[in-house]
């Protein structure tokens, strides 16, 4: 494994799921599963000493070294805790280590693929959070990796495991399977026509949460939503993937589709108007932040996606998704910024973003 | 009346509507209900809150109190600190804590038995886990006190309850 990754790199590219390809890409950004596990033989983090910590940090690197496939070889292996603020941000931000890991303290480390297609957190809320991540509604296949690496772990470290209980975890909720599918969407049209407290409700009812994503602030933003299973015990992880997979993300999507029909049928012009508006600030603003950016890409990418305008494709909005947040832009100037010049950077940025122009170019 | 998280008085008395289990009463102080109520409260703690708030509502003050006390013998941790945080201390708490534990896992999950994916290895009994979490903290403190020819005997002591295809230990899988 690389003890290191190169940051500045990592900040000029997509990550595998934000490829905006995949099934149902224009409404599933992407899916995303996630074990948990933990040691046998340490407590769990909440009573780890800085040694347990240290010394779990190191035995789980160790014993990944030991593996031979390639996926492992190839690995970056990054130790958190000397990292700068900016650097933990980046990866928050593609979505390869929580928020929570980024924001503790003590020895803590991320494995991922240079694709960063899949990450094994440790020492997050549990010794182990391996994820894998793909681009659209792809269950099966985000399964079967997520599993497999698990398998290849368990392996080399013995997890702690309860005959009836299942995977132990540090919190009750996430203990049996210690699985949790996760799908985001994109629901701009259910926002716009105010039925997403419908769906929430309609969503309580079969075990499954549906959360809003905050950006930099509080308030939603993007119109994502993640949509996972509640439940972790008493049930296959078969079926909880059939759960998110089959039954909830579907109706999800079906509900997103009627909208944008119902939007189309009966507010074209409206809705027309908002998308070039939306395309026509973000051409042109001279500063602008990072939740009003969000708010703007998601129209375009509904003008795309209903075929109100062709361009820019819709890679690039997904692109800038990830590149106008506020670690990438810094990392892309090669700097620390302050809010206010984050600002006017930003608003450059899209300006030669949008007119078809390419990072190396932008200064 | 005692917040059900904290020692402070409970000044927010929330009824939370619930499907499909029906209505649940809290008792809380400002500081846990402003958690409880904000929408960024993660919805496990949210979830544990109000498992534990149907749980333990009936049961009387000496009762609870009797329970707060209750300390895992491996990890330390008490039922308060773990109702306080939503977070278990070691694995051996799913044994020392069942009987308190399983109401909160229906509560949760409406099952209590695991039927997905099992290891291929088992780390055996919750003893014998409890025993190698035991083991490291004494290898630990002997490490503290200079005494490496302990720390090296009970770390082959742990290897040996270990899968023997776990790889030798190398420099750096401890503190040296």
């Amino acid at each position: 494994m690389k003890r290191d990754a190169d940051f500045d790199e990592l900040a000029r590219y997509r990550g595998e799921w934000m490829r905006g390809e995949g099934p149902e890409s224009d409404i599933v950004i992407s899916t995303r599963i996630r074990l948990a596990r933990n040691l046998a033989d340490f407590p769990f983090i909440r009573r780890c000493s800085d040694e347990d910590r240290l010394s779990i940090e190191r035995t789980v690197r160790a014993r990944m070294e030991s593996l031979t496939d390639q996926r492992w070889k190839s690995a970056h292996y990054v130790d958190l805790e000397p990292l700068s603020e900016i650097d933990r941000q980046l990866l928050v931000e593609r979505q390869l280590i929580s928020r929570e890991i980024a924001e503790s303290d003590g020895s803590r480390a991320v494995a991922f693929d240079a694709a960063e297609g899949y990450s094994v957190m440790v020492n997050e809320e549990d010794h182990l959070r391996i994820q894998v991540m793909k681009s659209g509604l792809d269950i099966k296949n985000t399964w079967e990796q997520v599993n497999r690496i698990d398998d290849m772990l368990e392996e080399v470290i013995l997890y702690a495991f309860h005959p009836r209980y299942g995977y132990l975890t540090a919190c009750p909720t996430n203990v049996g399977t210690g699985l949790r599918v996760s799908v985001m969407l994109h629901l701009p049209a259910l926002v716009i026509t105010e039925q997403m407290d419908r769906v929430f409700r309609s969503m309580q009812r079969i075990n499954v949460t549906v959360r809003g994503l905050y950006g930099e602030g509080s308030q939603y933003t993007g119109d994502f939503y993640q949509v996972s299973n509640q439940v972790t015990l008493g049930h296959t992880e078969a079926d909880l993937l059939a759960l998110v997979g089959d039954e909830v993300a579907p109706r999800i999507i079906e509900y997103e589709r009627k909208a944008r029909q119902a939007l189309l049928k009966n507010n074209r012009d409206d809705l027309h108007d908002e998308v070039s508006r939306a395309m026509g600030i973000l051409s042109t603003a001279r500063k602008i932040s990072s939740e009003e950016t969000m708010h703007h890409l998601s129209k375009i990418r509904l003008g795309i996606s209903m075929g109100l305008i062709e361009q820019p494709d819709v890679k690039v909005i997904n692109q800038l998704f990830l590149q106008t947040q506020s670690a990438h832009l810094q990392k892309l100037q090669g700097r620390v910024l302050g809010t206010a010049e984050r600002h006017a950077r930003r608003a450059s940025f899209l300006q030669h973003h949008l007119a078809g122009k390419d990072d190396a170019t932008w200064n | 009346m005692k917040c059900q998280f904290c020692e402070k008085p409970a000044t927010f008395h929330i009824t939370e509507l619930t499907e499909p289990v029906g209505p649940q009463v809290m008792h809380l102080c400002e500081e846990h209900a402003k958690g409880f109520l904000n929408k960024e409260a993660s919805p496990p703690m949210t979830a544990i809150a109000s498992a534990l708030a149907k749980q333990l509502g009936g049961q009387s003050g000496d009762a609870l109190e009797e329970l707060d006390q209750k300390e895992c013998p491996v990890c330390g941790i008490s039922f308060f600190e773990f109702r306080n945080s939503g977070r278990l201390g070691c694995p051996y708490d799913y044994t020392h804590f069942e009987s308190d534990l399983r109401p909160l896992l229906i509560n949760v999950h409406d099952k209590t038995e695991h039927v997905g994916k099992k290891p291929t290895r088992s780390a055996g009994t919750a003893d014998s886990l409890a025993k190698m979490i035991g083991l490291r903290r004494e290898m630990e403190e002997a490490i503290e006190r200079e005494d490496y020819e302990r720390a090296s005997e009970i770390r082959d002591e742990i290897k040996a309850m270990e899968d023997p295809i776990a790889p030798p230990s190398t420099s750096s899988d401890t503190q040296s």
